[in-house]
């Protein structure tokens, strides 16, 4: 139990060491708070399954790095995101901007619902002209 | 008997689907947003010499490739034996950059290896990757005469890969036949 916990110890102290440069990195705090919304929207395409704030691989903090860059030199959100689509595509932003390629990845959901709900319309509607009295004689077939 | 039909199609729908998602294809490779555009422009000092720059002007007028690599990068090893035969075999200039990388470390491969390329820009703090969308070396760019580039591959070069994706589209101006 003491292995344990000695074990446990050192896997949370690592963690905070392993932690990324979370410095402040402007000293405005808007700019910051800006900042650490953005890389945490921004795919890591090198890992994938990652933000940038939450990636070590050195693609990673060089992205971090030029979205720094970009910010102090008083880009908008908006244009960061078109500089970093421009070089890594749509993939790189977690949530893909409303645009002819992205349009699908849009609409799907919604299409699926209404589609759903017109599958289980259809359905009750046959159920419900149905008589109710039936159900002993119809037990064991569907519909 | 009709409604047995629209499960069926919802099935073969969905079989369309996967037969795509599972095709032979590289998953961490993504669609490159570069083909049929020009190459990001850039000019860095090469890793022999750092008082010689070299950039988008030394591409220009030729097929060339630009092939990203390091020697931090496992399947660059993997590939340098064919970038030795293609340089040999003079179908094509290789520029090479050198991303993030130490300089000893690289210029020590190339002696070791051997040096395929024309020249290596060498680029420290992976800005003229970034430029690039390199997110995994090796990477490598065909550009054409124009300095459009118009494929771009993830992973080792082979010569299979060589044939099928950069030898047919150069012999076809761009489109893969």
């Amino acid at each position: 139990m003491k292995r344990f916990l000695v074990l446990l110890a050192i896997m949370f102290a690592s963690s905070s060491i392993l932690a990324i440069d979370t410095d402040v990195a402007f000293d405005d705090p808007e700019l910051q708070a800006r900042y650490e919304r953005l890389i945490s929207e921004v795919r890591c395409v090198q890992c994938q399954n990652n933000s940038i704030k939450d990636s070590n691989v050195l693609l990673a903090s060089d992205l971090r790095r030029e979205i720094r860059r970009l910010l102090a030199e008083g880009k908008t959100d908006a244009e960061v995101a078109d500089f970093l689509v421009a070089r890594y595509g749509e993939f790189a932003l977690y949530r893909p901007r409303m645009a002819g390629k992205t349009l699908a990845l849009w609409i799907a959901p919604f299409l699926l619902v209404l589609l759903g709900g017109f599958a289980l319309f259809r359905v009750l509607k046959h159920r419900m002209s149905l008589p109710i009295d039936d159900d002993t004689k119809n037990e064991g077939q569907p519909e | 008997m009709n409604r047995y039909v629209w499960p069926l199609v919802a099935v073969g729908v969905l079989l369309i689907f996967l037969s795509i998602g599972l095709k032979d294809r590289d998953i961490r490779a993504l669609p490159s947003p570069f083909i049929g555009k020009p190459a990001p422009q850039f000019e860095l000092p090469t890793l022999k010499n750092p008082e010689v720059t070299i950039g988008s002007k030394n591409l220009a007028g030729d097929y060339a490739i630009v092939n990203v690599w390091a020697t931090w990068c496992v399947q660059c090893r993997k590939e340098h034996g064919f970038l030795l035969d293609l340089a040999a075999s003079k179908t094509i200039p290789i520029y090479g950059i050198n991303w993030r990388d130490s300089r000893v470390e690289a210029i020590r491969w190339l002696d070791d290896l051997g040096d395929p390329y024309v020249a290596s820009a060498y680029d420290a703090d992976g800005r003229v990757g970034i430029d690039w969308g390199v997110y995994g070396a090796p990477e490598t760019f065909l550009v054409d005469p124009e300095g459009t580039v118009i494929y771009k591959h993830l992973g080792p070069l082979d010569s299979y890969v060589w044939q099928r994706e950069f030898a047919s589209r150069m012999a076809s101006g761009g489109a893969r036949p």
